[in-house]
Formats: C-alpha cells, sequence, structure tokens
C-alpha cells in the first residue's frame, strides 16, 4: 500500500465499537454478581466459574481449529461470557464434569453447530443450563447453603422451591411466608440459589453500568419485569392464598438474571422496539405461568428459550417504524 | 428543549478543526477543469470553443434540457481545449479547459447590490436559472428546478439548511458568520419566488456564534425563525430537517414539496442573492480543508475547477500516507484517488485523512445487534437490506423498502462487527432503481 | 385377552386397507397428466439446474423441449452435443451438433502489466467497486479483481490467482453456464469456441480508450493499431472504439495475431509450440518494431532459434522480411 492513496465507498469513519468492546464490557458489568457468588459460595464458586469458563473456552477453540478449521475467534470474548453465564445458572456444588458436559452442548451445538456467533437461535448459555437441569435433575436442584447462611445445614432450598412445595402440599401463602428469606435478603443476595441469581443489588448495578455504556437498551429488562409484576399482581390480587406477592416474584429465582443479561443476548433478542416488546411480555407471561402452575418452580429460562425461538418469526414481520410512514 | 429529528441518528465527533478559520481567498489557479457535468440532469452543452477569449462569469455552457444547469467560466483567459478529467470516481469526465489570464469579470457583474423589492417571483427564478445556481450542499439539484414545484404542489414553507452536520466540515458556518446579512437578503429572495411568508433557518448547537448572529440579524423580521437544533447526524438531510424543524414526515417515495416544504442550503442561499441582486453566475465557493494532519485547515473561497492539489498546498499540504483524499465530508463525501479532481459546484470540502482513522476494521459476521435498525434515521432495517443485496434478492430489498435509504452510512458507522452495509444497500438501490425505471417503462 | 388382541388386529387392519382404497381413489382422480416424454427427458439432463440452457432449471427445460417441435435453439450447455442427442432421441426429432463454448477472461492486466494507483478498501465486491470508482488502477475498463466472477460460479471453475490478481478459468470444468459473464460488472468474460486441446486466441483487453492513454495504465493494453485486422487471412478481427475484437467462430488459430501484435494484448493458450513474435515483451520504453507485418513465414518452420538477440534497430518502413529476430516465449 505504500503511498497510494485508499479509496472505498463511505462512510469513512467508524465508531469505536467494536465485538469485543462490547464482550468485554459485559464480562465487566457481570463481575459484581461474580465476586458475591465467592463471597458467598466460598472456593466452590471460583472453581464452578473457572472450569465453566475455561471449558465453553476450550470447546470453541477447539471446534473452530478442527473441525470447522477456521481462524480461532476466542479472544472475542463471547465464549467467557457463555461460560461465566452457564456458570451463574448451576448450583455451587456441581461436579466438574457435569459442567464441561454442559459446557460442551452450550458451545457446541448451542453455538457452533449454527455457524458461530451471530448465527446461533438459542441462547446458548441458557441452553446448556436446560440440558444439564433435565439430563441431571438431582444434581441441579440441590442447593447448598451459603457460607453465611443463617440456617444450619448442608442444602436448603431456593425461596421458590420453598413457595412450590408450600403450595403443593396444600398450604397457603400466609403459611410459607415465615419460611422465606426477608426482602432485604433477597435484594441483596442473602439466599439460596444458583451462583448470579442471588444477588439483585449486584446484577442491577452491572445493568446499570450497561446501559450507560450504552451496550444495551432498558426496552426488554423492562418489559419482562414490567409483565412479571403485573401479571403475578393480577393473579396475587385474585387469590392471594395461592400465589405470591409481585414483589417476592421480581427478586427471587434467576428472574433478575434472565431478563438483565440473558434475555438481552443480542444475538437471540429481536431488533427493533416493536418486537422487544413482544418479546418481553412472552417471557413474562411463560415465565409466571410456569411458576405458579407448572412442576418447575423457575420459569425463566424455558420462557426465555421458547422466545428466543420465536425472535426470527418477530424479525420477519414485526418492523420497525419506517420513516415516511409505509408500512 | 431542543428540536431534532425523531428516528435514529449517530453522534459522530464534529472534528471542527477550521470553524474558527476566517474565509480565505484561494490564489487563482493557472488552469481550470470546469467539468460539463456537475448538477443533477443532462449535462450542460458547451457554447465556447478552443482558442476562444472569456471573462469571469461568462457563461460557457448552456443547460442541457429542463433539468439543467448552465456553467459559466470561472477565470478569464483562453478557452485551452475540451479534455477529460478525472471526476471523483476516477472515471474521466468531459471539461472545458482554461487557461488563467488576469481576472478580467464580466461587465454585468455589479460590485454593489441593487434593490430587490420590486422584483417578481418570475424575475427571480429566471436570475437564479441564468446564473447556474445548483444545490450547493453536494446534492447539485438545479434551484430553479426547485423553486417551480410541480402543479398541485404548493409550498408554504421555506427551510434553510444551515445545520452543517458532517463532521470537519465549516464551510456554511464562516458563511453565516460573515455573509449573514446576504444570506437573509437571499432568504427573502427565495420567499418571494416560492410565494411563502415563511422561513425557518435550522443551525445546529454547535455553531453559536452563528445562531447569535443570525438571530441578531433578523430581531426585527417577524417572516423568518432561527432554529437551533440539536447536534445529530444526519440531521442536515432534507427530510430529517424538515421533519426536525416542522414535525412533518417526507412520505415514502415523495419528494419534501408534498409535505409543503422547500429546504435550500445556506451556501445557495448566498449565491442566489448575489445571482438576483448583482448578476453574478456561480463560479466560486467556499470549500472547507481540513484533516488532522493538515498543517493549516482553512476555509477557502475557491473558483470553480481548480485542482483540488491547489487547496491541500494552500492549506500547508501534509504527507499522505496512504490514507484517504476525501471530496466532502467523512460520513458522505467520496474517497479519490487523485488530487487532479477539479472542484465542482458541489465540493463543499477536502478532507484529508490519515490512514489510522480512515482504515476499516475486519469484517465479521453480523452479531445481530440491531445497533444498525436502533441509527436509521428512516426506520430501515440495514442487516437485511445489505443481507439480500449482497445475495441479488432484489425482490426482498424492494419489499423493505430499500429505495428509502438516504444513503447517510450511520448504519456502517455503527456496525460493532465492521460490516460494509452501506457498500451493498447502494447495490441495492441501484438495482431497484433500474428495475423500477424499466417497469415504469413498460406501462408507459 | 385373546379377544382384545383379534378385535385390535381386526379393526386396525380395516383401518388401513380402507384408507389404502380411498388413496387409490383419490390419487387417481387428482392425478395431473403430464407428457410421460418430459420425464424421460429430464433423466436424461445433468441435473445441475444451472440455468445455462436460459430456462429455470432441469424440469422447465425438459418441458421446454417436450413442447416443442425444433431443437436448433436449445442447447444444454452442461451435457453438451451428448445429452442434446438424447433428448433428440427420446422426443424422435433431430439436432445438430453445436460447438462447445468456454469462458475466457479478456484481461491480462496483472499486478506488473497494470500498477496500481489506489488501494480499494471497500466490501469485497466487484459490483461495489465499479459502481463508484473505475477501479484501483489506471484502466476503467479492467478486471477489478475482487471475485465477484468467481464467487458466481457454481461448478469450481473459477479462482482467483493471487500473484497476478486475475480470475483463472479451468477449461475442463468450465460448463459455460454464463453465471461468470453475468456477474463481472465490466463485462470482461466472454463464452468463446472451445477449441481442441483448450487452444484459445484472443484479445486481451477492453480497453477503448486511445493508445496512447490505454498503454499508459497498462503494459498490454490493445492500442487500436489495427496490425492485426491487416493480417488477419480469415476476416476474424474486428477494430471498433480503438479496441480489437477476435470473432471465436471465425478464427483458425493462425496466431498471425499474435505475432504482429506490439504490446502482446493479444494472446494465445494453451499451444504447444510458441510463435515467434519480433516485437520483445513489453519494456518500460517502448521499444521501436521491427518485423514486417506482411511476413506469411509459417510460425511452425519459424521456431528453430536463429541469431543471438540483436538490438532491434528503429522500425524501417516497408522492410524486407528480416531474418534476425528475437525469441520470446509466448505468453500463457
Amino acid at each position: 500500500m505504500n503511498n497510494l492513496l485508499t479509496i472505498s465507498p463511505s462512510p469513512h469513519i467508524h465508531s469505536d465499537q467494536s465485538v469485543k468492546k462490547i464482550m468485554y464490557t459485559v464480562i465487566l458489568a457481570l463481575m459484581p454478581a461474580l465476586v458475591w457468588s465467592i463471597f458467598m459460595f466460598g472456593f466452590d464458586a471460583v472453581r464452578v466459574i473457572l472450569v465453566s469458563v475455561v471449558a465453553c473456552v476450550a470447546v470453541e477453540y477447539i471446534i473452530q481449529r478442527f473441525i470447522m478449521k477456521q481462524e480461532p475467534q476466542i479472544t472475542d470474548g463471547s465464549a467467557v461470557i457463555t461460560g461465566i453465564l452457564l456458570a451463574f445458572n448451576v448450583p455451587s456444588s456441581l461436579p466438574c464434569w457435569i459442567i464441561i458436559m454442559g459446557a460442551i452442548v452450550a458451545i457446541g451445538i448451542g453455538k457452533m453447530s449454527f455457524g458461530g456467533l451471530g448465527n446461533n437461535p438459542f441462547n446458548p448459555a441458557i441452553l446448556g443450563r436446560v440440558f444439564l437441569l433435565i439430563s441431571f435433575p438431582a444434581q441441579m436442584t440441590t442447593w447448598p447453603a451459603s457460607l453465611h447462611s443463617a440456617v444450619d445445614a448442608t442444602t436448603t432450598a431456593t425461596p421458590l422451591a420453598i413457595i412450590k412445595h408450600g403450595i403443593k402440599s396444600g398450604q397457603s401463602i400466609v403459611d410459607v411466608l415465615p419460611n422465606l428469606p426477608s426482602k432485604l435478603d433477597l435484594l441483596y443476595g442473602n439466599m439460596s440459589g444458583s451462583l448470579g441469581e442471588i444477588s439483585a443489588v449486584m446484577l442491577l448495578l452491572g445493568f446499570l453500568y450497561l446501559l450507560s455504556k450504552k451496550i444495551i437498551t432498558w426496552h426488554i429488562p423492562v418489559f419482562i419485569l414490567a409483565t412479571v409484576f403485573i401479571f403475578q399482581g393480577i393473579l396475587c390480587l385474585a387469590n392471594p392464598s395461592q400465589f405470591i406477592n409481585p414483589i417476592f416474584s421480581l427478586l427471587t429465582g434467576g428472574l433478575l438474571l434472565g431478563a438483565l443479561f440473558m434475555a438481552t443476548d443480542m444475538v437471540t433478542s429481536p431488533m427493533s422496539v416493536r418486537g422487544q416488546l413482544i418479546y418481553g411480555i412472552g417471557i413474562g407471561v411463560i415465565t409466571v405461568l410456569i411458576r405458579n402452575f407448572g412442576s418447575y418452580p423457575e420459569g425463566v429460562s424455558f420462557a426465555i428459550l421458547i422466545m428466543n425461538g420465536f425472535t426470527p418469526l418477530i424479525n420477519a414481520h414485526i418492523k420497525p417504524k419506517r420513516f415516511g410512514g409505509k408500512k | 428543549m431542543l428540536r431534532t429529528f425523531k428516528l435514529g441518528g449517530i453522534h459522530p465527533a464534529g472534528n471542527k478543526l477550521s470553524a474558527g478559520k476566517p474565509i480565505e481567498k484561494l490564489p487563482l489557479p493557472k488552469i481550470v477543469f470546469i467539468p460539463i457535468a456537475q448538477h443533477i440532469g443532462a449535462p450542460a452543452k458547451p457554447i465556447v470553443q478552443p482558442g476562444d477569449k472569456v471573462k469571469v462569469g461568462q457563461m460557457i455552457a448552456q443547460a442541457g434540457g429542463f433539468v439543467s444547469a448552465n456553467i459559466h467560466s470561472s477565470v478569464s483567459g483562453t478557452v485551452k481545449k475540451f479534455a477529460p478529467a478525472p471526476d471523483s470516481g476516477g472515471y474521466p469526465k468531459q471539461c472545458i479547459v482554461i487557461e488563467r489570464e488576469g481576472d478580467e469579470w464580466e461587465e454585468s457583474i455589479l460590485s454593489k447590490e441593487e434593490n430587490g423589492d420590486s422584483l417578481d417571483a418570475k424575475t427571480i427564478i429566471d436570475r437564479i436559472k441564468q446564473a447556474g445556481i445548483v444545490g450547493m450542499g453536494g446534492a447539485t439539484f438545479p434551484t430553479h428546478v426547485k423553486l417551480m414545484p410541480p402543479p398541485g404542489k404548493i409550498a408554504d414553507i421555506l427551510i434553510i439548511n444551515g445545520v452543517e452536520c458532517e463532521p470537519y466540515l465549516t464551510a456554511d458556518h464562516r458563511l453565516m458568520l460573515e455573509k449573514g446579512e446576504e444570506i437573509i437578503k437571499g432568504v427573502h429572495l427565495l420567499m418571494k419566488a416560492l410565494k411563502v411568508t415563511k422561513a425557518c433557518i435550522g443551525i445546529e448547537n454547535n455553531k453559536k456564534d452563528a445562531i447569535k448572529h443570525l438571530s441578531e440579524l433578523t430581531s426585527d423580521d417577524p417572516e423568518i425563525t432561527i432554529v437551533p437544533l440539536k447536534m445529530k447526524y444526519p440531521q442536515g438531510g432534507e427530510k430529517q430537517l424538515i421533519n426536525a424543524i416542522t414535525g412533518r414526515e417526507v412520505p415514502s417515495g415523495a419528494l419534501p414539496i408534498e409535505t409543503g416544504a422547500v429546504v435550500s442550503n445556506v451556501g445557495t442561499t448566498y449565491a442566489v442573492y448575489e445571482a438576483v441582486l448583482k448578476y453574478k453566475p456561480l463560479f466560486e465557493r467556499v470549500v472547507t480543508v481540513t484533516g488532522k494532519n493538515l498543517n493549516k485547515p482553512s476555509n477557502f473561497l475557491v473558483r470553480i475547477g481548480t485542482p483540488i492539489k491547489d487547496l491541500i498546498e494552500a492549506a500547508g499540504g501534509s504527507s499522505l500516507n496512504g490514507g484517504k483524499v476525501i471530496c466532502g465530508g467523512p460520513m458522505m463525501g467520496r474517497a479519490v484517488n487523485s488530487t487532479d479532481i477539479p472542484v465542482a459546484k458541489g465540493t463543499s470540502g477536502v478532507l484529508l485523512m490519515p490512514e489510522s482513522e480512515s482504515k476499516r476494521g475486519q469484517e465479521q459476521d453480523c452479531i445481530r445487534c440491531g445497533r444498525c435498525v436502533t441509527v436509521c434515521p428512516m426506520g430501515l432495517e440495514p442487516y437485511l437490506l445489505a443481507n439480500v443485496s449482497s445475495k441479488k434478492q432484489w425482490d426482498i430489498a424492494e419489499e423493505h423498502n430499500v429505495m428509502d435509504c438516504i444513503e447517510c452510512g450511520s448504519c456502517s458507522y455503527t456496525c460493532p462487527a465492521n460490516r460494509p452495509l452501506l457498500d451493498h444497500i447502494r447495490q441495492g438501490k441501484k438495482t431497484v432503481g433500474g428495475i423500477l425505471r424499466t417497469r415504469k417503462m413498460k406501462k408507459q | 385377552m385373546n379377544t382384545v388382541i383379534i378385535y385390535s388386529i381386526i379393526i386396525l387392519s380395516s383401518i388401513g386397507i380402507l384408507a389404502a382404497v380411498i388413496l387409490y381413489f383419490v390419487a387417481q382422480k387428482f392425478k395431473v397428466h403430464e407428457n410421460p416424454k418430459i420425464d424421460e427427458v429430464e433423466k436424461a439432463l445433468p441435473g445441475a439446474n444451472c440455468g445455462g440452457c436460459g430456462f429455470a432449471g432441469c424440469r422447465a427445460f425438459a418441458e421446454a423441449c417436450a413442447k416443442s417441435n425444433d431443437l436448433s435453439d436449445k442447447l444444454c450447455t452442461v451435457g453438451g452435443n451428448e445429452t442434446m442427442e438424447k433428448v433428440a432421441d427420446i422426443l424422435g426429432l433431430k439436432v445438430e451438433k453445436k460447438a462447445p463454448r468456454v469462458a475466457v477472461v479478456r484481461c491480462n492486466g496483472t499486478c506488473e502489466n497494470r500498477p496500481k494507483t489506489s488501494h480499494f478498501d471497500g466490501a469485497s465486491s466487484c459490483a461495489v467497486e465499479a459502481s463508484i470508482y473505475s477501479g484501483d488502477t489506471g484502466c476503467q475498463f479492467g478486471c477489478l479483481g475482487e471475485g465477484d466472477c468467481v464467487a458466481a460460479c457454481n461448478f469450481d471453475a473459477l479462482h482467483m490467482n493471487p500473484e497476478t490478481g486475475l480470475p483463472e478459468v479451468d477449461d475442463d470444468k468450465c460448463v459455460a453456464c454464463g453465471a461468470c459473464v453475468e456477474a463481472c460488472p465490466r463485462n470482461l468474460i466472454e463464452l468463446r469456441k472451445k477449441a481442441p486441446r483448450n487452444m484459445k486466441v484472443y484479445v486481451a483487453c477492453r480497453n477503448e480508450e486511445k493508445g496512447g492513454v490505454a498503454r499508459k495504465s497498462c503494459k498490454v493494453a490493445c492500442i487500436g493499431c489495427g496490425k492485426c485486422v491487416q493480417v488477419c487471412p480469415f476476416d476474424a478481427i474486428t477494430l471498433v472504439n480503438n479496441l480489437a475484437y477476435i470473432d471465436s467462430d471465425k478464427c483458425r488459430l493462425c496466431r498471425k495475431c499474435v505475432v504482429v501484435c506490439p504490446t502482446h494484448a493479444i494472446i494465445d493458450v494453451n499451444f504447444p509450440k510458441p510463435v515467434i513474435r519480433g516485437i520483445p515483451k513489453p519494456k518500460a520504453k517502448p521499444v521501436a518494431k521491427a518485423v514486417d507485418a506482411t511476413d506469411n513465414s509459417n510460425p511452425k518452420t519459424a521456431e528453430k532459434p536463429l541469431t543471438k538477440t540483436a538490438p532491434l534497430s528503429a522500425s524501417k518502413p516497408a522492410a524486407k522480411p528480416t531474418a534476425k529476430k528475437e525469441v520470446t516465449v509466448s505468453e500463457k
């Protein structure tokens, strides 16, 4: 090229956005929740996170290098995010080999078999998590007590599991309520659950950071949380003895983690605001239905997967507002 | 609350390096290459022969059709020959080559303006047509055609585009500061020509001095309003500007006159003033020469036909090592491969960009982030249009309104995966445009 | 228990038989009656669905053939004469043998011959580059090298040569479907008559500028001098817009034009023996020609190396046939 002038079609400048930057900003946003999980679960949390991240990156490297015969793209940070999110979705007592299996499914099936970053229809971390839940239900629903838990036991149930179990065995909400952690505990994370879902405050911190860096917009999380709040609120008003109040709904389970970090995954969510509204409402409705009427105590993962499946349809038919009003 | 257009938009860094530099007259060139096609429409037909002596402002080519413009000599001297000179794409285009001798102007050009109060619309439009005025914001649409809306379409507001949203360019800014009174007179002339009683001058908020100056000049004028606008690219686009100032949306596929608005650039308005009140045809314009590596970013008053290397030299030259020389702004300008290109009526700036700033990043797969959809000022889906255009699926491109694209470049600018979205969308527009034209011809 | 099993078998079998009978009658009633020949013809076709015949796939071509009485304007470029004979047999028609064709890229503007004047940094598509720019060299007619033709080829017959920057056609794989011809925005690729052993003679240039201008941007440009037109014994060459063109149907591959072309714009490919030129390969300064254009010497006998290279003198008008010539290997 030396002294030759460069020619190209316009535009000739580019914003400083890049895929790598987006990914690393998301990783940074996940740090508060990560630190809290280590604080609550100690070395086990470190083990799970490390194994998950290393396994995801390794699987992606092996598949890209040896099967797809492409230049490995592991430095773009997306495999690391999948690793962290997968770790956030499992209990801290999960054995390493199960985590590795989850990583193989998440990256191998959820991402690479569709062609790599940008081509997958389903969120890889959620896919891995759901696979693990269905294949290893016992290990995936054994929640170890946190290091600082007041209860003196090796395992405890998550708040949602306590509610589900109580309702199924004929109790009413009023009876179950004393067994649940206080709202404050739920807020800052003193409860049982998977690594990443326990602390609402830490997750919200990360979310606000992402918003400030304009990596994601507020639409999807707000639509999901609002739908859950309203739908659960209606149910609770109708029958307060059967249905927990919506504040609890918002703060328990993987709803915040799912709404803030998993549903907002850009590859698998719709591109227009109108589409995102439908997507958010869908996730909210399915989550509430599964939580209150299904067998599983937690429904966010399934809800997100189902709505991921609808995303191509939404993208194809829900068009953004056109200038000039045509269609 | 400052107004702006509602849909999409980006905020590139302004880089107005030459904003404080007053307009300088560029030393006259020794030889000029005046293209006969510097406007939208039919090329002009030369009316001089090699060997003829011409004066500054003398007509050397006549409009070649209804949508066309006259061309006038920008220097006095001898017509040397008709020869091709490269246009901004590198394709050789026919030019009239004149060797300069002195600087003798046509006698009909007045040095002092005459009184324009008694002029009627027809006279104004005739004088504009005679002077060969075209849109100087870059579109180069013949102004006299714009001032004669088709029957049934009535204008009710004139909008003056003082926005200059492209980074680096400052020609319009300096013009508003230094020739404010003349511009206001030009606005009145245009209002008379269009028979409207309301005019708004849109100026972006980064030109506070221009807003203040023009506001003072029009403080007693009930017909002209200065509208400060929030900074956003591409606010200078006709449709976006109309939406920002009036809230109206130009319907898809229609011209701005549908909403009753006519938009004119401040440079064009100034040229209108000079043409109507001084009988001065369009043969010179203000060009910004700028760039981070340039020694003296400046604003020059340049004669049409001057090779841009003269401008670069006058701005202190620069070491170009694999960077770009761009005619226009960095978002919509053309990167050229030679500095022999002549300045034409639509050349608003010459930008020297070092390689570090202009080099495109490595293209990656689309990550479906949707940023291109968010920033598109026309509400289109650039990722989809680029995809189907590169696969030659023209019917899908047409269905998704590819013809509405204004080629502003916001999508390519924002894409984190460095995908050349606009490159493919332009191909789509070109091909679908051809298909639509063929379809229309077959119907007739 | 036994009765349950027996009843189940009887009932399920009856349902199955009933369904089969209904389906049979429905299939008969709603059967689309098609000319059975269409199926036969389709079977005889290669099944590539490339569109080279001008129809939308092999089925459509089969239908068109079956419907018409005359196969003279129909040709399956992939299957060639063999397939058309089979089709003619099935339909009971006659068909003439047609000359097979092959794609030829008519530009020799390699990086060496045609220096770059700028660097293109846009989307890797010839169509994109051509729509805005004249190219990244001085020639606005030449190959842009971004590979739209390579991408269009469904038969793996086109590949980009990284050294020359030009696409190369694999003559054995090319089926002359025409996809690359459509794809090239500069109309450089042409389907020319295929000769035995893939020998070709063609003008590897499409530059319509005047000679001096063309030569400035590319060493091997056609300058429109017309010597080839004069020397061709078969009237196969025409000169239009400063550019020579060899009609492949009339050309007999005698290579007289190759001998006289001063810029080596006309090239001969895949010939077993090189042709003798009187003109050295293009250097930085154009050297004066010394060969007599009306020389009718047989290229084959002139191949013996004569004297060693002697500096060529300035051209003498109406020169006698000079015996001392510099031997140069013909360009591939």
